[in-house]
């Protein structure tokens, strides 16, 4: 058991309990009220409709890939699907908001209740999800261009989101970046959401309260508005529920408030209170009926759900009888996974494993490469992992294979040939060759027979040496124990 | 051969296509008819070059198998045309032309009619009597003291003067009836989902419906059936099979069972509707049709209902007009305070009204004793009219409590304005069919209309209706041209 996330102050214990509203764009083509496109970085203002701008007249219709994309992610979090939910609109004013409301789901979401298991190290951990609604994005208000006015870049407004609300369950920011690794990977599982941090398509509002450990009632708690990664979610939920025992040890109160995080700063500050929270005046959105389907439709997208995360973590166990260690790192990325399952198509599971997640990842971590982005191909790599297995190669002379891999996917079949790398296990060349290591170190087998064994290693190492690496370990060992006695 | 403004939207359609006129004719006359027209302040734009260009044109490539071969007509102002300003009656879009084309008039441009000009309204369709328009009152023909009705003011004032053969509206609480019944025109106000409603400027979206203005049934049957159409731009149209209502009229309506509803005889109810509404149930007696008498017990709730529904989504519809992206805007200190002086210079004082409505019922505390009460009543006023239609195939009403009325005389009281629309508002919240023809005249020689409201998507039975009434009634009304000058 690892130590619980605990604040201690004057030798009281705080527990932190944080809750996650997680906004993650729909992967799809198109915007889920219009047909404009979504990509990512382009000019602004040019991926944006009469109805994105909120033209007079102009209507939204709703774009039924992304009623799937969300039924999916619903089914990836085990929760309840809604044969009927409602859109409503949620009215405010703002430069980047063109129709003066968001349409939202507000009483009546897609998904209702489900949950999310996160594997810590301290074992594995249920978190419940609320709910999921699809929601329309704004456009960006960009202040610092001209001095004078304010730019408004549409593209993102009428993007897709999901808003993905957590119950309040999570209790360190720990739990919380395993949480939305977690949620990513299933999403990525699904290809619902790219999950990528960077490009603004998953980001969070956190949740955050602390009480007394052992109170059973939650505190007050304040809202921290809009962190766009995970590091800045914990260092946010760090000062914040700090803020919050400060204030609370000084016999204060803790106000519900929205808050923001202040990356440069690294501190939360108020942007307002309850008594200012916007009335939103929500209502159904009467542009669009209620979106209904039927339990066929649901049953129909089931069927397009692949092997998810748990699960394959599951089928690696049994299947494969690899440790939950690294059946959880396997599959947390679908491409890792993938890479893996290639791999072990033709090569031994165990061997598989211990390469990709030791060299390989190593490999990536010090070019800062993606999976998809290796240097080494699946196929090259259960070459080599033949090799190793078949005996050609000793897994030291692999690991300079491995290197000359990486510097542009070459067949290991090819390097060992052409550098003459293949393993010597001839028995009788090997003999050859341990009986010359014993005639040049007499004065060693001399020590070693009179007891001191542990000079067995040196002859080892010399046949080694003297064959280039290329000798069978095994067989030298063999050989050795018997001319050695 | 009469003369042209005296011939129907069908009659042109047909003298085009025997070639006994010419497109450039009738656009010629109407134009000509227009411009001598002006006192009557129908008109917020005129596309009258591109008109007779469009007409000259066809007559050189003529296309007679369209169903309005080269017949213009113009709209009311809040459907968006492309390249032609298009303002809702609105300081707010004064400046504002669409790049695109509404679905309805697009239909009409697709069966060979052609734009004459932008027709006056009240301001974002929210008044009965046009006098709320930006670009000032529209004067009915009638009398240069009478209010034309409203919202589709111009339309119908445009209508019985005959600057256009025929027109098309808007209709959220009565907007296309109302005025047909002041200006002894036909008006019909389509099923909600009938016509689309993607390019017509927003008023209330579960309301607003698109609907014909026509001198005789006839007419509305044509353009109906050119309007109509099944639109996936449009998420509230509805796919069903049209009929070819013109073609398809028939003044056969032998035992038909038609209801009057009990509550629509309200206090104060003159003399005059009364006898109207008794000889309109003659008439379809005389037609063979059977009268009965039903309840639509929640009728009195219809207009507080409508009253809390269409300001709510007006609130929410009108927010798009904040100065940010296009239309009028006043510079601001700060976004808020542009915000605040574009709204408040932009917008006028029943369009603020409405918002302030709207946004008060919408609010935290009041939604659930406003917005979702009148939800849960608007549903009994639907089941109202459900249950009924199980008895009976149409119903029959006066359209308005009152005949025109005098310019001022309602404007500082919005109240006695919004009684205006006490029989026509219930048709709206249950997005049913309803038609207004004109049946009669009052005292003062003024037209009355009487409404007949049919069930979901059964245009064609009220159309039949109105149709055998229209012969009976024979309504006849001549205009002394008092505003024509030369």
């Amino acid at each position: 058991m690892t130590k619980d996330y605990l604040i201690e102050r004057n030798g009281k214990k705080y527990e932190v309990v944080i809750g996650l509203e997680v906004h993650a764009q729909v992967l799809s083509e198109s915007k889920l009220f219009s047909t404009s496109p979504t990509k990512f970085g382009s000019e602004p203002n040019t991926q944006v409709s009469l109805v994105d701008a909120a033209f007079p007249g102009m209507l939204p219709v709703i774009n039924e890939f992304c009623i799937k994309q969300a039924i999916k992610t619903g089914i990836g979090l085990n929760a309840k699907i809604n044969n009927k939910s409602i859109f409503d609109r949620k009215n405010y004013f703002y430069a980047d908001l063109p129709q003066g409301y968001q349409i939202s789901q507000y009483k009546d979401p897609i998904v209702g209740e489900g949950s999310v298991v996160l594997d810590l190290a301290s074992g594995s951990k249920t978190v419940g999800i609320e709910r999921l609604h699809l929601e329309q994005d704004a456009g960006k208000s960009i202040h610092d261009i001209d001095p004078k006015n304010t730019l408004v870049d549409l593209n993102r407004s009428g993007v897709a989101l999901m808003e993905i609300v957590s119950k309040p369950d999570l209790r360190s920011p720990d739990e919380v970046n395993v949480y939305i690794k977690k949620l990513r990977s299933i999403m990525r599982y699904l290809g619902t959401c790219d999950g990528n941090m960077q490009e603004g398509s998953l980001r969070a509002d956190v949740n955050v309260s602390v009480r007394k450990k052992g109170d059973d009632k939650y505190g007050t708690r304040c809202e921290i508005k809009n962190v766009n990664s995970i590091k800045f979610m914990q260092m946010a939920i760090e000062h914040e529920a700090n803020r919050q025992v400060d204030i609370l040890e000084d016999g204060g109160k803790i106000d519900q408030e929205t808050r923001l995080f202040d990356t440069k700063k690294n501190e939360t500050r108020s942007m307002r209170s309850k008594e200012d929270a916007h009335d939103y005046r929500y209502f159904p959105d009467p542009d669009l009926l209620p979106l209904e389907f039927s339990d066929d439709y649901v049953e129909s997208i089931k069927k397009e759900i692949p092997e998810l995360p748990d699960q394959k973590k599951s089928r690696f166990i049994e299947k494969f009888n690899l440790s939950s260690y690294e059946a959880n790192i396997l599959v947390s990325d679908l491409d890792t996974s993938k890479y893996f399952e290639t791999v072990i198509e033709n090569s031994d599971v165990k061997l598989s494993s211990n390469w990709i997640t030791g060299e390989l990842f190593a490999l990536l971590n010090e070019k800062n490469l993606e999976i998809t982005e290796s240097p080494i191909s699946a196929k090259n790599l259960s070459k080599l992992i033949n090799l190793i297995k078949d005996g050609t190669i000793s897994g030291k002379i692999a690991k300079t294979v491995f290197e000359m891999m990486a510097e542009g996917d070459k067949n290991p079949i090819d390097i060992v040939k052409e550098k003459g790398l293949k393993q010597q296990s001839d028995p009788k060349e090997l003999e050859k060759l341990i009986e010359k290591v014993i005639n040049e170190n007499q004065d060693k087998v001399k020590e070693y027979k009179s007891g001191k064994e542990k000079l067995f290693g040196f002859f080892v190492g010399q046949a080694m040496k003297v064959s280039g690496g290329k000798a069978n370990p095994q067989l030298v060992n063999e050989i050795l124990k018997k001319k050695l006695k | 051969m009469s003369n042209i403004i005296d011939l129907s939207l069908s009659e042109l359609v047909l003298n085009i296509k025997n070639k006994k006129i010419s497109s450039k004719d009738v656009t010629s006359t109407y134009i000509e008819r227009s411009k001598k027209s002006k006192s009557l302040n129908a008109y917020n734009e005129e596309t009258f070059d591109t008109a007779l260009k469009k007409a000259a044109e066809f007559d050189s490539k003529p296309d007679f198998n369209k169903k309005l071969s080269g017949v213009p007509i113009a709209v009311k102002d809040l459907f968006c045309t492309k390249n032609v300003k298009t303002t809702a009656s609105s300081k707010i879009l004064n400046n504002f032309i669409p790049t695109y084309e509404s679905t309805v008039t697009q239909n009409l441009w697709n069966d060979g009619a052609i734009l004459l000009g932008k027709l006056n309204c009240d301001e974002f369709a929210m008044g009965s009597s046009n006098e709320t328009s930006y670009f000032g009152d529209v004067i009915s023909p009638i009398d240069k003291d009478l209010v034309p009705g409203g919202s589709s003011g111009g339309s119908a004032s445009a209508l019985a003067a005959k600057l256009t053969p025929a027109t098309i509206g808007t209709d959220t609480g009565g907007s296309i009836r109302q005025p047909a019944s002041f200006t002894g025109t036909v008006g019909l106000k389509p099923t909600y989902g009938s016509c689309s409603r993607y390019g017509i400027v927003a008023f209330a979206s579960s309301l607003d419906q698109a609907g014909p203005m026509t001198r005789n049934v006839k007419d509305a049957a044509l353009l109906l059936e050119v309007m109509s159409s099944f639109d996936n731009k449009d998420s509230t149209s509805v796919d069903f099979k049209r009929p070819m209502y013109s073609k398809d009229l028939s003044k056969d309506i032998k035992g038909k069972k038609i209801g009057i509803p009990k509550e629509y005889r309200v206090d104060g109810m003159s003399e005059e509707i009364e006898k109207l509404w008794d000889d309109g149930k003659n008439y379809l007696k005389d037609c063979g049709a059977e009268i009965v008498d039903v309840s639509l017990p929640h009728t009195k709730f219809a207009l507080p209902t409508y009253y809390i529904v269409a300001p709510a989504e007006a609130s929410s519809n009108l927010a798009r007009y904040d100065g940010v992206k296009y239309g009028f805007r006043t510079e601001g200190d700060n976004l808020i305070d542009m915000y605040e002086k574009t709204r408040s210079a932009g917008f006028g004082d029943e369009v603020k009204r409405r918002i302030m409505i709207g946004t008060y019922v919408l609010s935290s505390g009041y939604y659930d004793a406003y917005y979702l009460k009148a939800q849960k009543v608007r549903r009994l006023i639907k089941n109202d009219f459900n249950n009924i239609f199980q008895k009976v195939d149409a119903i029959l009403t006066p359209s308005t409590p009152s005949s025109a009325f005098k310019i001022g005389e309602k404007s500082n009281d919005p109240v006695s304005m919004y009684l205006n629309d006490i029989f026509t508002v219930p048709v709206n919240l249950a997005g049913l069919p309803g038609i207004s023809i004109p049946a009669g005249l009052d005292k003062k020689g003024y037209p009355l209309g009487l409404q007949i409201i049919g069930k979901s998507f059964d245009e064609q039975n009220i159309l039949n209706i109105a149709y055998s009434m229209e012969d009976k009634i024979n309504f006849k009304f001549n205009l002394k041209e008092w505003w024509m000058n030369d």
